[in-house]
C-alpha cells in the first residue's frame, strides 16, 4: 500500500516536470517568429521586439528559458501578461475561484441525480423503467457541453427569461451569484450525469448478484434496505474512482461554458489569451488547468485504495 | 484499466471478411445496432453526394432573406447572411467525418505502434513511453488541443493533427495493455522456441489478436473526435468559416441567438444525433466483438 502510494506520488511529480518542460519550451515550438505573431505588425518597432523578447528571456539558450520558466511556476512565479504586464499569477488566482465553483457544483449535481438514476435502473433490470433510463443516459452522455450550455441558454434565458445569461452574477450577493450558476452548472454536469448513471447501473448489477446480497434477501431483509444500504455501498466505488477524471475534465471543458456564458474564469483567461496570442497567460493557465487535473486524478486514485481494500491487495501483487 | 487476458480464443487472422460480414448480421438483430446503423449510413451518404441532398450550395448568400426561421423554402431557416441552415449543415457533414476519420484512424496506427513497440521491448523504452502518454493524459483533450492550436494556428488540417495527439495514449495504453496480455500465452512461447522473430511473431500472431478491439475503440472514438473539431471551430480555433462546420454553424448562429435561434438549434440537433448514432453504433460493435471492453464507455470530450 505505502510502496504503491510512493510509486504513484514519484509518477504524479515526473509527469508535472515534463508538463512544465513542455510549456516552458512552448513559445519555441511556434513556427514562425513569436514575437511577431504577438506583436501582430508587420514592422514593429525593433526596441519593443528587443524588449517583448528580453520579457519573455528569449534570447537566452532553450534550456535555460525552461529552467527559468520551471523555477519560477515552483515559486509560484509564472511571468507577467506581455500586454499589461500584470502578473499572470495574479491574474489565474482572481479566475480560479469561479471555474472551480462551477466544477464542484457541476460534479455535485452530476452525482445526486446520477447515482439515484443507475440505482433506479438497476433495482428493475431490463425493465421498461430501465430501458428508458438507458437509453436518456446514453443520450445525455453524447449530448456535448457547448450544445446543452445553447440550447439551455436559448430555452431559459432568451425565450423564457427566467435565468440570467451572462456574467459570472455578483459575488456579493448570494441569490444573484446562485442563479448566475444555474444554468452553466447544468450545461457542464449533463454529460457525467448520464456516465455516472451508467457506471452505477453497471455496479450495481453486478454487486446485486454478490453472495453476501444473497444472504440479506435469505435473511428476510427489505429489497429496498438491500438495494441501498447494503448493495449500494459498494457499487459506488467504481464512481468515486472517476470523480477525479470527471473534476478534471470539467475545469478543462469549462472553457465552452465560461465563453458561452460570458462568465470569467481559467477557462475564459486561456481562451482570451490564445485569441490575442498572449503567450505566458497561456503557458500559466495551462499548467494549472493540467496540475489541477493530475491532482485531482491522483487524490481519486488514493481515496479508491482507502475505499476498496480489495483493490490493495492487486495493487500488492 | 488491464485487459483481462484471453486473446487465444479469438478467431484466427484471414476471417477478417467473415468476422465483418457475420458482425453487420448481428448488428441488425439489436435494436440500437440498426439504429445506429441507419444514422451512420444516411450520414455517409450526405457526406459523399451532399449536392443531391442541399436544396441549396452552402454558401449562396440571399441577403434580404436573412434570419429565417423554418420555411418551406428553407426548412431550417437562414442564418444572418441568408444561407440555408439545412444545406449548410449537410455540407458539414462532410466537414466531420473528414476531420474525424483521419484523426481516429492516425490516433490508431501511432498509438498501436507506441503501445506494441513499449510493451514488446519493455524495460526503460517502454517506461519512458508510459510516462511521455501520462504526461499527455495530464491535459484535459479540450485544453492539450486548445494549447496545441495555439501553437500551430487554427486550420482544417491542424485540428486533425491536435485531435490525433490527444488520442494517442489512449490506443498506446490498450494496445501496449493488450500486447502485455498476448505475450503471456503459451503459444507465443512456443512460437519463440521455434525460433521466430519478433516481426513474426507481432504480425502474424499478436497483430491479428489485439486489432479488433483496437477498431471498436477507433470506431467509439470517433463521435469524440466530432464533438472535439466541432468545439474548437465553435470557438474560432478549429475550422474557419465560411466552411459549413458545424461548430462554425453553431458559432455564427450563437452570434445572432437573440435574433433568430434557429442555427443553433438544428446544429445541435444534428451534432446530438450524429453523435447517438455513432456512439450506439460502436457501443453495440464492442458488445458484439469484445464485451471484455464494455464498461468502457467513452465520454465525448
Amino acid at each position: 500500500m505505502l510502496a504503491y502510494i510512493l510509486r504513484r506520488l514519484v509518477m504524479t511529480v515526473i509527469v508535472i516536470v515534463l508538463i512544465m518542460v513542455f510549456l516552458g519550451a512552448l513559445v519555441n515550438l511556434i513556427p514562425g517568429d513569436p514575437v511577431q505573431l504577438m506583436l501582430r505588425s508587420p514592422n514593429p518597432t525593433p526596441e519593443l521586439v528587443a524588449q517583448v523578447r528580453a520579457d519573455m528571456h528569449l534570447d537566452d539558450p532553450l534550456p535555460t528559458q525552461v529552467w527559468i520558466f520551471m523555477s519560477g511556476a515552483v515559486q509560484g512565479d509564472l511571468g507577467v501578461d506581455f500586454r499589461t504586464h500584470e502578473s499572470v499569477t495574479d491574474l489565474i488566482i482572481q479566475a480560479l475561484p469561479a471555474t472551480l465553483t462551477l466544477a464542484v457544483a457541476s460534479l455535485l449535481l452530476a452525482i445526486l441525480v446520477g447515482i439515484p438514476l443507475g440505482v433506479l435502473s438497476a433495482v428493475r433490470p431490463n425493465s421498461v423503467a430501465d430501458r428508458s433510463l438507458s437509453f436518456v443516459s446514453i443520450a445525455l452522455i453524447t449530448i456535448p457541453p457547448y450544445v446543452a450550455g445553447l440550447l439551455l441558454l436559448i430555452i431559459f434565458a432568451v425565450r423564457l427569461q427566467v435565468l440570467p445569461s451572462i456574467g459570472g452574477g455578483d459575488l456579493s450577493d448570494p441569490v444573484d451569484y446562485t442563479l448566475h450558476l444555474i444554468l452553466p452548472v447544468t450545461a457542464l454536469a449533463v454529460t457525467w450525469i448520464g456516465y455516472i448513471a451508467r457506471l452505477v447501473r453497471t455496479s450495481m448489477l453486478e454487486v446485486m448478484n454478490a453472495d453476501y446480497i444473497r444472504t440479506a434477501r435469505a435473511y428476510g431483509v427489505r429489497e429496498s434496505l438491500v438495494a441501498y444500504k447494503y448493495a449500494l455501498r459498494n457499487a459506488i466505488i467504481p464512481t468515486i474512482a472517476v470523480l477525479g477524471v470527471a473534476f478534471g475534465s470539467l475545469i478543462g471543458v469549462a472553457v465552452f461554458v465560461e465563453v458561452i456564458f460570458a462568465r470569467p474564469g481559467l477557462g475564459m483567461l486561456v481562451y482570451d489569451a490564445i485569441q490575442a496570442r498572449n503567450y505566458p497567460v497561456v503557458r500559466g493557465g495551462v499548467l494549472v488547468i493540467a496540475i489541477l487535473f493530475v491532482l485531482a486524478n491522483l487524490a481519486a486514485d488514493l481515496m479508491y485504495q482507502v475505499v476498496d481494500p480489495r483493490i490493495r491487495v492487486r495493487s500488492g501483487s | 484499466m488491464a485487459v483481462a487476458p484471453s486473446v487465444e480464443q479469438r478467431a484466427p487472422a484471414g476471417g477478417i471478411l467473415r468476422g465483418a460480414r457475420s458482425l453487420f448480421i448481428q448488428l441488425l438483430h439489436r435494436p440500437a445496432g440498426v439504429a445506429g446503423l441507419i444514422i451512420v449510413g444516411g450520414l455517409v451518404l450526405l457526406a459523399l453526394f451532399p449536392s443531391l441532398f442541399a436544396p441549396y450550395p452552402p454558401d449562396q448568400q440571399v441577403i434580404v432573406d436573412r434570419l429565417q426561421g423554418p420555411s418551406s423554402e428553407h426548412w431550417f431557416g437562414t442564418d444572418r447572411t441568408g444561407r440555408d441552415i439545412l444545406s449548410r449543415l449537410i455540407y458539414g457533414v462532410g466537414i466531420a467525418l473528414v476531420v474525424a476519420l483521419p484523426s481516429v484512424f492516425a490516433a490508431l496506427v501511432i498509438g498501436l505502434l507506441l503501445g506494441v513497440t513499449a510493451a514488446w521491448r519493455g524495460g526503460l523504452l517502454d517506461s519512458i513511453l508510459v510516462i511521455i502518454m501520462d504526461a499527455l493524459q495530464a491535459f484535459p483533450a479540450v485544453i492539450l488541443a486548445l494549447a496545441l492550436l495555439a501553437l500551430l494556428g487554427p486550420s482544417l488540417r491542424n485540428v486533425i493533427i491536435v485531435i490525433a495527439i490527444a488520442l494517442i495514449p489512449n490506443y498506446a495504453r490498450v494496445s501496449r495493455a493488450l500486447v502485455f496480455s498476448a505475450k503471456a500465452n503459451q503459444w507465443v512461447e512456443a512460437e519463440r522456441a521455434l525460433g521466430a522473430g519478433t516481426l513474426r511473431i507481432v504480425g502474424a500472431h499478436i497483430l491479428p489478436n489485439i486489432l479488433p478491439s483496437l477498431f471498436i475503440l477507433m470506431a467509439m472514438d470517433i463521435p469524440s473526435a466530432i464533438v472535439i473539431e466541432a468545439g474548437l471551430s465553435f470557438l474560432g480555433l478549429g475550422v474557419q468559416p465560411p466552411t459549413p462546420s458545424w461548430g462554425v454553424i453553431l458559432s455564427d448562429g450563437f452570434q445572432n441567438v437573440l435574433d433568430s435561434p434557429w442555427a443553433v438549434v438544428f446544429a445541435s440537433i444534428v451534432l446530438m444525433i450524429s453523435t447517438l448514432g455513432f456512439t450506439m453504433l460502436g457501443e453495440t460493435m464492442r458488445d458484439i466483438v469484445d464485451p471484455r471492453l464494455s464498461g468502457m464507455t467513452r465520454r465525448r470530450i
